[in-house]
């Protein structure tokens, strides 16, 4: 144990913790502007994967990262699309759609794989960028400023975010829509308009989750993912529908993801336990969202397509 | 044009001329016309009331104003101009705003948050929510509304409520304003409160459509009355011409009789015991605090109070929709605390729970299924688990043409029901059952007036048959013609009884605002309270 109490390894492991966190919130971000309007967008996972698959095609065949970004961007604004068709417009279940997209994901991006790549060969991920002067400071400076692009644009994103929530009329519009959809609708708000907008940007904010994770991996397989984009929807909940809380939840179950891998590889987990150890970040993550969510109401039409009586 | 452009101006110059007008309105539903070519028109500075039946088509007629119904046929002209109004984006647009029965309010948002949704900000991109609260307050000092603008809605009482939707009409500066039945949950304090502030709006030249089923107010607020019936206009006539009878006639069609109170009937057996009962609300505070009473055989006991004074709990604690934390409730001797719905209505306990569409009936299900709920179990309708459909429409047509519910067919889905027609089927089915005990709360909110005196006269009818009765309403004159004894509530305890024949309407609202009876003797003492022994 003492091995893990040095600067090098705690700094190298809450690195790699705020790393691994950084898909999570932002999936997890977007699918909270989401459920801040009332939609639940169980489909996220599926959306990774097919942006994660896009991101990964483009930059194997451009090597333009910046260009591999935006295709994961793009495909999850394209997901966005069919989301807010299906459970907006069409007002379907929500839960049932959104777990037909994540299958479709799942399928089609495996699929796309074996046509279009088959082979898999790594890519080049974009280098850490250290942020001049802080990353000089010590310890701290190796943890936190010393990361990719996307790890500080995630965490720049959770004060925008809660910014335009909580100050915006667009903001206003959509926590209104999301509680009650019928005041705002016949107050002029156009709750459709609202909740395709969130959707689009939620599934835009999933894609780039895809597009993070890819080039953290470095290369494309089979359910990449591994049910991360549950894990976002769940951590919404943890977060309590705010940024702030999202974003602790996602800290949380990075930080014990990378705890768990530091200790396997110094032979603090036995190799024969490592399986079990796999599943702790989800463990605490439930047990943590069974003390915390409790204490928070959800969105009062949260799941619920809006129809005026007629 | 824009609120600024329609709202008074030159019509202010001439107060009689329309500055609405609708022409040759019909909407259909399946099965029912419910506007048939309504002309109706508000001039600046008037209040004008929509009167009529349930199901007369009121709301819709003010919906297809508003924009959420689209009518088949018929015109809308603002300001001398044709408009088409497809949504509630262009009925703002146009200056109307309307509060409609059920507030359309977000619980988790503040006044001023509230109050800015949808409309433009001074702050651009940002709510600017400090400009809001600021124009809030004048608009509180112009007109004697009282509201914390940093307060969240759910903290708000009904009242408060209501401030904040009238608020909302005058922040967006609306030329016409509708309020569907305003007043159905006001305490007569609220309502006086609230025509003060109306009266304000239409000297400023703003126009008002008010709708109510209690005359007392229409006559009261109203400059001009507009009567439908089966959604066709009977007729237009200025309040001052207007009498109650003369209302109430052609609203229904044929004169009706003025209600005169019941003789006090013969009681019995003390039948429903409610003795030091304490039971939480949903927050989990204690919403009853040591309750005693007595209802007897052939007595009609009357509970009167503001709302959320713990009559809700108290009610559904007698029902066993909720379990008490201490006490007892026998109805003819059978200890019910607890127990459950189904051992209160073995017991004898026939039910009409307040929130009609939400507890009394399942709105998906037919009159016909509805009316049997209570009884399905009994020989007559069942055997070997299966219905017979036979004697099942038998008995429901009795029902039905006994009570006069209004309904296309018993098959009809009991959510197509107007307000009145609903309550009268729960009417119905609980009377049909002979309880020994019968529990109505609010037994007429929204119900129209020849429909509440049919239900009052349903009522004395079964206290004549030695029922007891308990009747919990906020409407004090109900209260005051049914009861032969009242009792009333105020924070979760008894804090007074009276007998409506020697007690003013004046000293039972002073008890309903908490303060106690002046006399020394009876009520405040917590024995008497039980008023074991009538008084
Ligand atoms: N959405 C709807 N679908 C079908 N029928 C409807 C609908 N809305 C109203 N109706 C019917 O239209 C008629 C008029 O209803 P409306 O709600 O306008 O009555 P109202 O005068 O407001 O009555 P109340 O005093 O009970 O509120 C009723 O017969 C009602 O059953
Ligand atoms: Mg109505």
């Amino acid at each position: 144990m003492s091995q893990f109490f040095t600067a090098a390894v705690l700094t190298s492991t809450v690195a790699a913790g705020i790393a691994l966190a950084t898909p999570f919130l932002l999936a997890a971000l977007g699918e909270t502007l989401g459920q801040r309007s009332g939609v639940i967008n169980l489909g996220v996972d599926g959306i990774m994967l097919l942006a994660a698959f896009a991101t990964y095609y483009v930059a194997l065949r451009t090597d333009d990262v910046l260009l591999a970004i935006l295709a994961g961007m793009g495909t999850g604004l394209l997901m966005g699309v069919v989301t807010a068709a299906v459970s907006v417009t069409l007002k379907a279940e929500q839960g049932i759609s959104g777990i037909g997209v994540y299958l479709f994901g799942l399928g089609f991006s495996d699929l796309l794989f074996q046509k279009l790549v088959g082979t898999p060969l790594p890519i080049t991920t974009p280098p850490q960028v250290g942020i001049p002067l802080l990353d000089q400071i010590p310890v701290l400076g190796g943890m936190f400023f010393d990361q990719s692009p996307l790890v500080y644009l995630a965490f720049l994103l959770v004060p925008v975010v809660a910014f335009v929530l909580n100050h915006t009329t667009y903001g206003l519009k959509i926590r209104a829509a999301g509680e009650n959809p019928a005041a705002a609708d016949s107050l002029g708000v156009s709750v459709a308009r609202i909740r395709w907008s969130t959707v689009l940007l939620g599934c835009t904010f999933a894609g780039l989750a895809g597009a993070s994770l890819l080039l953290y991996d470095g290369i494309f397989q089979v359910n990449l993912t591994q049910s991360e984009g549950f894990i976002a929807v769940a951590l919404v909940y943890f977060g309590a529908w705010r940024p702030s809380g999202v974003m602790a939840g996602s800290l949380l179950y990075g930080l014990v993801g990378a705890i768990i891998l530091t200790w396997k590889s110094l032979g603090i987990i036995p190799l024969s336990g490592s399986d079990l150890a796999a599943t702790a970040p989800a463990v605490i993550t439930v047990l943590a969202l069974l003390f915390v969510a409790r204490r928070f109401r959800q969105p009062a039409a949260l799941g619920k397509p809006y129809e005026r009586e007629a | 044009m824009n609120a600024q452009a329609t709202a008074p101006g030159g019509a202010l110059d001439n107060p009689g001329v329309p500055i609405l007008e609708m022409r040759g309105i019909t909407k259909r539903f399946p099965g029912v016309v419910a506007n048939d070519h309504v002309d109706f028109d508000v001039r600046a500075g008037e209040v004008h009331t929509l009167f009529g039946e349930n199901g007369a088509g009121k709301s819709t007629l003010m919906r297809v104003l508003y924009g959420l119904y689209h009518p088949d046929e018929g015109e809308i002209w603002i300001g001398g101009q044709r408009v088409t109004i497809h949504s509630p984006a262009a009925a703002i647009h146009h200056g109307i705003g309307m509060i409609h029965q059920h507030f359309m309010l977000v619980d988790t948002l503040t006044v001023a948050e509230n109050v800015a949704l949808g409309t433009r900000s001074a702050r651009g991109p940002l709510t600017g929510l400090d400009v809001v609260s600021a124009r809030i307050r004048q608009l509180s000092e112009a007109y004697g509304l009282r509201v914390d603008p940093q307060a969240f809605v759910w903290q708000l009482s009904v009242g408060e409520r209501q401030r904040v939707e009238i608020i909302k009409a005058l922040y967006r500066d609306v030329a016409v304003l509708v309020l569907d039945e305003p007043t159905a949950v006001l305490t007569p304090q609220e309502v006086e409160d609230l025509f003060t502030v109306l009266r304000r709006m239409a000297r400023n030249g703003r126009a008002l459509v008010f709708i109510s089923h209690k005359v007392r107010e229409v006559l009261e607020l109203s400059d001009r009355i507009t009567v439908l019936r089966n959604g066709r206009v009977v007729g237009t006539l200025p309040a001052a011409k207007a009498t109650r009878a003369r209302l109430v006639e052609m609203m229904v069609g044929h004169q009706v009789a003025t209600e005169e109170p019941p003789p006090r009937g013969t009681t019995g057996e003390p039948t429903l015991l409610v003795r030091d009962l304490h039971v939480r609300s949903d927050r989990g505070t204690e919403a009853v605090r040591g309750v005693s009473f007595d209802v007897r055989a052939g007595e009609l006991v009357g509970i009167a109070g503001v709302a959320g004074n713990g009559q809700r709990e108290l009610a559904e604690a007698i029902a066993g929709l909720r379990t008490p934390v201490a006490g007892s409730i026998t109805v003819g001797g059978i200890e019910l605390g607890g127990r459950g719905p189904a051992a209160a209505r073995a017991a004898g306990l026939g039910y009409v729970p307040e929130e009609r569409m939400r507890d009394g009936v399942v709105t998906e299900f037919s009159v016909a299924d509805n009316l049997l709920l209570v009884d399905y179990r009994s020989r007559a309708y069942a055997r070997f688990g299966f219905l017979r459909r036979g004697a099942i429409r038998r008995h429901c047509q009795e029902l039905v043409d006994a009570f006069n519910v209004k309904t296309p067919s018993l098959e009809t889905p009991a959510r197509n029901l107007s307000g009145g027609n609903i309550q009268k089927l729960i009417m119905a089915r609980e009377l049909s059952a002979h309880p020994r005990v019968l529990l109505v709360a609010q037994p007429t909110r929204g119900i129209d007036v020849s429909a509440s005196l049919y239900i009052h006269q349903r009522l004395i009818a079964q206290r004549e048959d030695g029922t007891a009765i308990l009747i919990i309403s906020e409407d004090l004159d109900e209260i005051m013609t049914l009861s032969d004894r009242i009792l009333v509530m105020y924070e979760g305890t008894i804090i007074g009884a009276a007998d409506p024949r020697t007690t003013s309407r004046e000293e039972i609202g002073m008890m309903m605002a908490g303060v106690h009876p002046g006399t020394p003797s009876a009520a405040t003492q917590p024995s008497a309270v039980a008023g074991a022994s009538p008084i």
